[in-house]
């Protein structure tokens, strides 16, 4: 007799020796011979330039920081909709209020843009008489044209 | 030794060694995958305790969530190689007495009998969802809802923090 979990682990399993074991085969038989260009980092057949660090844009963190509550509000919901059909319209209600609350924290960031993605504005290149080509950073009405 | 106790062992196994490489490595890019094991064992322990809808919570939130907002963090960090993470001994005597204190109850509780608390039995299905689902909807509609405040709480004191970090 096998419970839930013992099928999970064995999925677990499963994959772990499939990749694992597709490594091993791999790094068996393949023929060793590298080279400096071999060892290279691949990036799209160019000749790699610069770090591979990037700093992420702090948008992302934002973002994922919100996920963060609306995942715990998922979690939530999965023992109401196991007993829903069983409590009836109460239940119902008493979803309805949690996710309200919630809702109202959602209406809040929306509405303070924190979901907003500040693009930072294009640079492009502009003649100006007597001055020549020099950078500048467009206008918001500008963009808008 | 039962197969229960293989798959218990070497998930602890799992858990205390990526721990370790949390806590010892010095880059914390390593230190933050590592912590994604650490997580994922600990979620199978809770597999193992028959509680399997905090499993599954630990999962969704801390692999799925909170692990992903860490690394994020890790990302927007200027250093990552070779990051210095120890402090100096501050503060020697009351840190003494706390891990004193929490390292005598966690030794008391694992040597004593719990009252009055039902031991599941091993094996066979059991799935604690619904019993949850009932007990919220019922008993504790009161903590579910304050649970709501709380978390509108949280997610306006996050925006509100992150704001103030981009302005300045």
């Amino acid at each position: 007799m096998i419970t839930d979990f013992g099928r999970v682990l064995i999925f677990l399993i499963v994959g772990v020796v499939f990749v694992a074991g597709g490594l091993i085969v791999a790094w068996l038989l393949r023929p060793n011979r590298p080279y400096p260009s071999k060892l290279a980092t691949y990036e799209c057949g160019e000749v790699p330039v610069g770090d591979t660090r990037v700093r992420f844009n702090v948008r992302f963190y934002v973002v994922a920081l919100i996920f963060l509550i609306f995942d715990v509000e998922v979690v939530f919901l999965f023992p109401w909709a196991v007993v829903y059909k069983n409590l009836g319209w109460f239940a119902f209600i008493e979803m309805l209020v949690f996710l309200g609350m919630l809702a109202v924290g959602y209406a809040y960031v929306w509405r303070k843009g924190d979901l907003d993605w500040d693009k930072p504005a294009p640079k492009v290149p502009r003649y100006e008489k007597g001055i020549g080509v020099q950078e500048t950073r467009m206008t918001e009405e500008e963009i808008a044209v | 030794m039962q197969l229960f106790d293989v798959v218990f062992y070497v998930f602890a196994l799992i858990t205390i060694l990526s721990g370790c490489v949390v806590v010892f490595s010095k880059n914390i890019i390593y230190a933050a995958f590592s912590l994604l094991f650490t997580f994922f064992g600990v979620a199978a322990l809770y597999v193992l305790l028959h509680a399997d809808f905090l499993a599954v919570t630990q999962i969704l939130i801390y692999v799925g969530g909170i692990l992903v907002l860490l690394l994020f963090g890790v990302m927007l960090t200027n250093n990552v190689i070779s990051v210095e993470m120890k402090t100096g001994t501050i503060q020697a005597i009351p840190a003494l007495i706390i891990v004193a204190i929490v390292a005598g109850t966690l030794a008391g509780l694992s040597y004593s009998t719990w009252k009055g608390v039902a031991v599941p039995a091993p094996g066979g299905p059991q799935t604690t969802t619904g019993t949850l689902g009932q007990m919220l909807m019922t008993s504790y509609v009161i903590p579910f809802e304050i649970a709501s405040v709380v978390l509108l709480v949280a997610l306006i004191g996050a925006a509100m923090t992150a704001r103030r970090h981009r302005n300045s």
